[in-house]
């Protein structure tokens, strides 16, 4: 597969593994935090974690999209999607995810029209041929999947489909990433910064990371050559005394983003006042709003929505996981009472869900962990 | 008109009669209705027009309530299977090419040469006659050429909405190779597992064929039979361990529920795995990992380390194993777990299948 392929080559992911190795043997422990859970989903798909040299960590972010979706906002869903009249789309993630009582599969289980799409002009086309239904689009996701849904709105509009309508979910990442670095006890080193959102936003949004709280940044690709590339320039950064925000993921991203794409997102979306992040709670201008020049396709204004906040279970330590506070082992239900067939939590749910990627794929190899030295 | 003419009319008439209802009954419906399930007139049309002439065996013809076999002394494998596939057809083969292999290959996972099918249909009113009679011939074609007859069967017809298009169930029996021990409780440390080609063909041709994905991929669902792979292995490799022939869920979930019916481990080797370039890239897009996809034409095999080259061999010697090869092996290191060993050394596990990424797969 091209570009996928040399970005998975063994041999320069072992040179680079000697180089992190030695240079990591010349600093004092490390700790940084992937924000992006493509990021989490690749180092355990991949066994970067053993790989790494002890004294590096990574800290697993909140960059799942279905990870920081509050109870109460999935309770809404289920509400919309449970009118006889909707036929209600969504990504295949979000099925499963926990509400106050129920998920999206059961609501489907119980007769409503639940469908799962790759992307949200599915949905519209959906609308377009059932001109009976109320298609609703579950949008969740942070700048990497609005424009798509902006897009959606935008064609709406164009080709007068009035049967269609957005539920919005969408999030930014820079209020989260704040709301981090401001968390009483916060010691992380570093960041591997998103590599989608940055696509789109660029990485001069991330400036403040380095120049008010002083914590190097590198932009990352997915594939595992591209994340140890960053590794790399973290410890070199940490080495030199250096503190910036560094792009690895040249190929796809650039400083200023992805023009067509935020003009999109200013066409079809306000900022919300602020948003419950699940486990972050309320974070301020957080979150997206469908624009009020595309009220008639906003399902929060068309269907009746519960809108109650609901208390994360007790048991639940999701926060603690999403801002880094706790690895997910350490969560006292993690694997027991919380599967990925019967999450308690979201951050269970989602394949790019910390938990979830640990529990596939880490259990045994972070049990094994091997130090790698430099003299390896 | 005399009274006896009369009489020699009507006899004329009623013996013509009787000759049109002893005529081979005609399918002249574009539709199924009701009434081809309601087991009267229309049913029997059903059957002696489109179903017999396609399956027609000695064993068959006589329409009996149930088929007689002559069998000899000896080990039978009894095995069903349900077909709910949709879409019903997609590039390399359809619903009735799957529900003969399914069942046929369910039958060579246990060293057993398939002797006979029994085919269920379930039909949804309004169903295509057209469609019915091309998946009875891929049916028949499909059983042809795995050497097994249809024996038996049965046709239901429910109200539009009661199912979707047509289901298919077919029952198979064969006969089990003499000196034949296969088991999970064979499998040694040590052992090697061995993959008779590539995976996840068939889940992404389905996947393809849906078309919701806006996906347009070259690829062919695998779906064959495996009995001559299975029978040219055993007799290669008299000593395999254990087969599995490696469908819904994947090599993954087959790999799974070995380690935890073995109690030892099993390691993959993620570099090993073959995985056609088209399936790789359309699971990259998707987010789905080739191990979870289905397979309807693999067969996955543990062999005694020392017979591994044999193995790879007579699965390679078959038209259905050409692309056979060595994917992992068995370890007590991590009993019950299954680990994939990453290109550059790193290890991940490979957990069972929670939920369903593709359903009504097959």
């Amino acid at each position: 597969m091209k570009y996928v392929d040399e970005f998975r080559d063994p041999e320069a992911a072992r040179r680079l593994l000697d180089d992190i190795a030695e240079q990591a043997s010349k600093q004092p422990a490390r700790k940084f935090m992937e924000v992006c859970g493509g990021h989490t989903h690749a180092i355990y798909r991949h066994g970067l974690e053993a790989l790494l040299p002890s004294n590096i960590e990574l800290i697993h972010g909140p960059g799942c999209p279905v990870c920081v979706i509050p109870m109460g906002r999935v309770d809404d869903a289920i509400a919309v999607a449970s009118n006889d009249s909707v036929t209600m789309c969504c990504f295949g993630d979000m099925l499963r995810v926990p509400g106050k009582d129920s998920t999206l599969l059961e609501a489907k289980a119980r007769g409503a029209d639940v469908r799962v799409v790759y992307s949200p002009l599915d949905a519209l086309a959906l609308a377009e041929r059932n001109p009976d239904r109320q298609v609703v689009f579950l949008a969740v996701g942070f700048e990497t999947t609005a424009p798509s849904t902006a897009f959606t709105l935008v064609q709406a509009r164009q080709r007068k489909v009035t049967n269609f309508s957005v539920f919005c979910n969408h999030v930014t990442i820079v209020p989260p990433l704040k709301a981090i670095l401001d968390s009483p006890g916060f010691d992380l080193d570093g960041f591997l910064g998103p590599g989608h959102v940055s696509t789109v936003i660029g990485t001069r949004p991330y400036r403040f990371v380095a120049q008010q709280y002083k914590r190097p940044l590198v932009t990352a690709g997915f594939e595992p050559v591209d994340i140890l590339l960053a590794v790399q320039m973290l410890l070199k950064q940490l080495a030199q005394g250096r503190c910036e925000v560094e792009n690895q993921y040249r190929r796809v991203v650039s400083a200023d983003g992805n023009k067509r794409a935020l003009d999109l997102l200013q066409e079809a979306f306000v900022v919300r006042p602020h948003f419950e992040w699940r486990g972050l709670g309320f974070i301020a201008q957080s979150a997206l709003a469908v624009a009020p020049e595309f009220s008639s396709w906003d399902a929060e204004l068309r269907f009746e929505v519960p809108g109650v906040r609901v208390a994360d279970p007790k048991a639940c330590q999701c926060g603690e996981v999403l801002k880094g506070a706790l690895r997910p082992w350490e969560c006292k239900v993690f694997g027991t009472a919380c599967t990925p067939e019967t999450p308690i939590g979201t951050c269970m749910v989602s394949s790019e869900g910390a938990c979830a990627a640990y529990y596939n794929y880490g259990r045994y190899t972070s049990r094994q962990r091997i130090p790698v030295h430099a003299s390896q | 008109m005399p009274r006896s003419d009369d009489f020699k009319a009507r006899e004329a008439v009623l013996a013509r009669v009787e000759s049109w209802r002893r005529r081979a009954p005609k399918l002249t419906d574009e539709t199924i209705t009701m009434a081809h399930g309601a087991g009267g007139r229309a049913s029997r049309s059903l059957i002696e027009a489109v179903i017999r002439p396609a399956f027609t065996n000695p064993a068959l013809d006589g329409l009996e309530d149930a088929a007689v076999i002559q069998v000899d002394a000896g080990r039978m494998a009894f095995t069903t299977d349900a077909f709910v596939v949709t879409p019903r057809r997609f590039q390399g083969g359809s619903i009735g090419d799957l529900a003969v292999n399914g069942t046929v290959n369910d039958l060579a996972a246990v060293g057993a040469e398939p002797v006979a099918l029994s085919v269920s249909l379930v039909l949804e009113e309004g169903f295509a006659v057209d469609e019915l009679r091309a998946i009875v011939g891929d049916v028949s074609t499909a059983a042809a050429a795995a050497d097994v007859n249809v024996v038996t069967g049965d046709t239901k017809v429910v109200e539009r909405g009661a199912a979707d298009g047509c289901y298919i169930t077919t029952t198979g029996i064969g006969f089990v190779r003499p000196h034949t021990s296969l088991g999970a409780s064979q499998v040694r440390p040590g052992d090697a597992v061995v993959l008779s080609g590539t995976v996840g063909d068939h889940g992404v041709a389905v996947m393809v064929a849906r078309g919701d994905l806006a996906l347009a991929a070259d690829v062919a669902s695998d779906t064959a039979p495996l009995h001559t792979l299975a029978k040219t292995l055993l007799e290669a490799v008299p000593e395999t361990r254990w087969l599995r022939d490696p469908t819904r869920g994947g090599v993954a979930s087959a790999c799974n529920e070995l380690a935890v019916d073995c109690g030892l481990g099993v390691e993959l080797d993620e570099q090993a795995l073959p995985v056609k370039g088209a399936v790789a890239g359309a699971c990259e897009l998707l987010g789905l990992d080739p191990l979870y996809i289905a397979n309807e034409g693999k067969m996955l095999a543990v062999v005694p380390a020392d017979a591994t080259s044999r193995a790879v061999q007579a699965m390679q010697s078959c038209a259905a194993g050409a692309e056979a090869c060595v994917i992992g092996s068995i370890t007590d290191a991590h009993k019950g777990l299954v680990l994939v060993r990453t290109g550059f050394g790193g290890t991940r596990i490979v957990d069972m299948l929670v939920g369903d990424p593709l359903p009504r797969i097959c």
